[in-house]
């Protein structure tokens, strides 16, 4: 990306190592009176740090995000992004859920830059830099596979490629925090996993920090630095997983012993869940 | 086979309005119809040409007040499905209001209009607007009462304020909504001017078919009838076109 402030220039200055980006403090949200959707949730996710959370259905992964990107304020506990504590819809965020939302009466090109007229300080300046925007949306959707679709219709798009330009959506505004929610969980397995090197890709190249909401063991152990697991309704944190084979990470990695192991270990972590 | 089938499907629908006319005429014709009951389609036809000019100022008097009433219908359809859609508060509270009122005959409503504005075009006009409005305001509310949840989120997150997203995503995703709905409208506000017509006023299709109804002139009163439809048909064909090239993306997207 040649744009201005890149990224990394952005997160070469934390506040300090003692201020984490995001700090859940015994956050719990109660959406009516049916009981909590997620209770007691604990933790901290460092800038550039690839989360992932997994576990079985109904267990309040969503919730979590819609705490994490202010969309929804928790029933009880704090949560802070970036040091200050969350108030309302935090723009450094992106997002992209499991079906790819794109508008059909948009190209691929436009649907990207929906954000951009959206967001500020963007947003006023849409007209002025609009072939600067242009430039950058078509440079991503570049690194992503797609060059040479941006005048096409989503609807002409496969499922896979719709899904890849609705991520470039999720980062044109060059998010600091990007939100997955089971971003592949439509698509088959061998465009899922495509689309994890993308994901990966991109992520090495910019070092956002990534909060993966998924059901797929694989996906969460290929992908990220931690890997938290939660329990059934009410969401409770029941592990945090470390995931330390060395990157980049190739695809090949998944198949070998170490990886099948630690995959086969969560496993049985949510078996027991649902046993109990 | 295939560029036959093709031509074949192009012509079907001046087919099925021939064999109409020749089922009609033949039957007419095998029981011996008396012409003051059930004229016969030659007969009708006969009327159509004997009476060009009366039939023709009638048909345009008909043709702009219904034409009047719609563009009311659809100023207004829009502005209170815009309002009515844009909210979930107000959604609730006025639905059951708009069903409510589209259940009342709207014949009911001409003696009324009749008290206020006295016999002729206004109320034709607005019984028209009146019987057609409706099904703009429930299309376009609902195109944008149903965006997806998770869309919104994406948006939300953004900063986006209610209306920009009823601006960038409501309204182009109601379009299709729209342009359908215009169709039903317009066959609907001929409807309205006629039913108007034929109870206050003298002029107006309507008011001719009356009127020769009670002469027992059966064939121009059959006349009537089919410019009517042949009107509302063109209209239709008329506004299906302006749909399709409006929001085409809707329907090339179901592949």
């Amino acid at each position: 990306m040649t744009a201005p402030a890149t990224l990394d220039q952005n997160t070469v200055a934390p506040p300090g190592p003692a201020t984490p980006f995001v700090a859940f403090d015994q956050v719990s949200l109660a959406y009516d009176d049916s009981g909590n959707a997620i209770e007691e949730i604990s933790l901290t996710i460092e800038e550039g740090e690839f989360v992932a959370f997994v576990g079985p259905s109904g267990c309040g992964k969503s919730t979590f995000m819609k705490l994490c990107t202010g969309l929804n304020a928790p029933t009880a506990g704090s949560v802070r992004v970036d040091g200050a504590p969350v108030g309302g819809p935090l723009k450094i965020c992106g997002m992209a859920f499991q079906s790819a939302n794109l508008l059909p009466w948009r190209t691929t090109l436009d649907n990207v830059l929906l954000p951009l007229e959206i967001v500020k300080p963007y947003r006023s300046q849409f007209r002025k830099r609009r072939a600067e925007f242009e430039g950058w949306a078509r440079e991503l959707l570049a690194t992503v596979g797609l060059a040479g679709y941006e005048d096409q219709y989503p609807w002409q798009l496969s499922g896979g490629m719709q899904q890849r330009a609705s991520i470039c959506r999720a980062l044109i505004h060059r998010p600091r925090l990007l939100m997955l929610d089971e971003p592949f969980a439509a698509l088959d397995a061998f465009t899922r996993e495509e689309l994890w090197c993308v994901l990966r890709d991109l992520w090495e190249a910019q070092r956002f920090t990534v909060v993966l909401v998924t059901h797929d063991l694989r996906e969460a152990a290929f992908l990220a630095d931690t890997v938290y697991v939660m329990s059934r309704r009410p969401g409770r944190i029941l592990e945090r997983r470390r995931i330390d084979f060395p990157r980049p990470r190739e695809l090949e990695m998944t198949f070998e012993t170490p990886f099948t192991g630690l995959v086969q270990e969560l496993r049985s972590r949510i078996g027991t869940i649902r046993g109990s | 086979m295939t560029k036959n089938n093709r031509l074949l499907e192009r012509l079907a629908p001046w087919i099925a309005v021939l064999a109409l006319i020749v089922i009609w005429e033949v039957t007419v014709r095998l029981f011996k119809v008396p012409p003051f009951i059930f004229p016969s389609a030659s007969a009708t036809a006969q009327a159509l040409v004997t009476f060009a000019g009366p039939i023709g100022m009638h048909s345009w008097q008909t043709f702009w007040t219904t034409m009047a009433g719609f563009g009311l219908g659809v100023a207004v359809g829009l502005v209170l499905g815009f309002i009515v859609g844009s909210s979930r508060f107000l959604y609730h509270a006025c639905y059951p209001l708009l069903v409510g009122f589209n259940a009342i005959p709207k014949v009911a409503f001409v003696p009324i209009l009749v008290v206020w504005f006295g016999i002729g075009s206004v109320p034709a006009i607005l019984t028209a607007f009146l019987i057609c409005f409706f099904p703009i305001v429930v299309n376009v509310a609902t195109g944008l009462a149903t965006l997806e949840p998770e869309l919104e989120d994406v948006l939300r997150v953004l900063g986006a304020k209610r209306l920009d997203v009823l601006l960038k995503v409501g309204l182009p995703r109601s379009l299709p909504y729209f342009f359908a709905s215009l169709k039903i409208a317009i066959t609907l506000a001929f409807v309205g001017t006629v039913v108007s017509e034929t109870v206050a006023s003298n002029q107006g299709i309507g008011y001719l078919m009356m009127s020769a109804g009670s002469q027992m002139r059966m064939s121009l009163v059959f006349a009537g009838l089919i410019v009517i439809s042949a009107m509302a048909m063109v209209m239709y064909e008329l506004f299906a076109l302006l749909e399709k090239r409006m929001t085409g993306w809707a329907h090339r997207g179901q592949r």
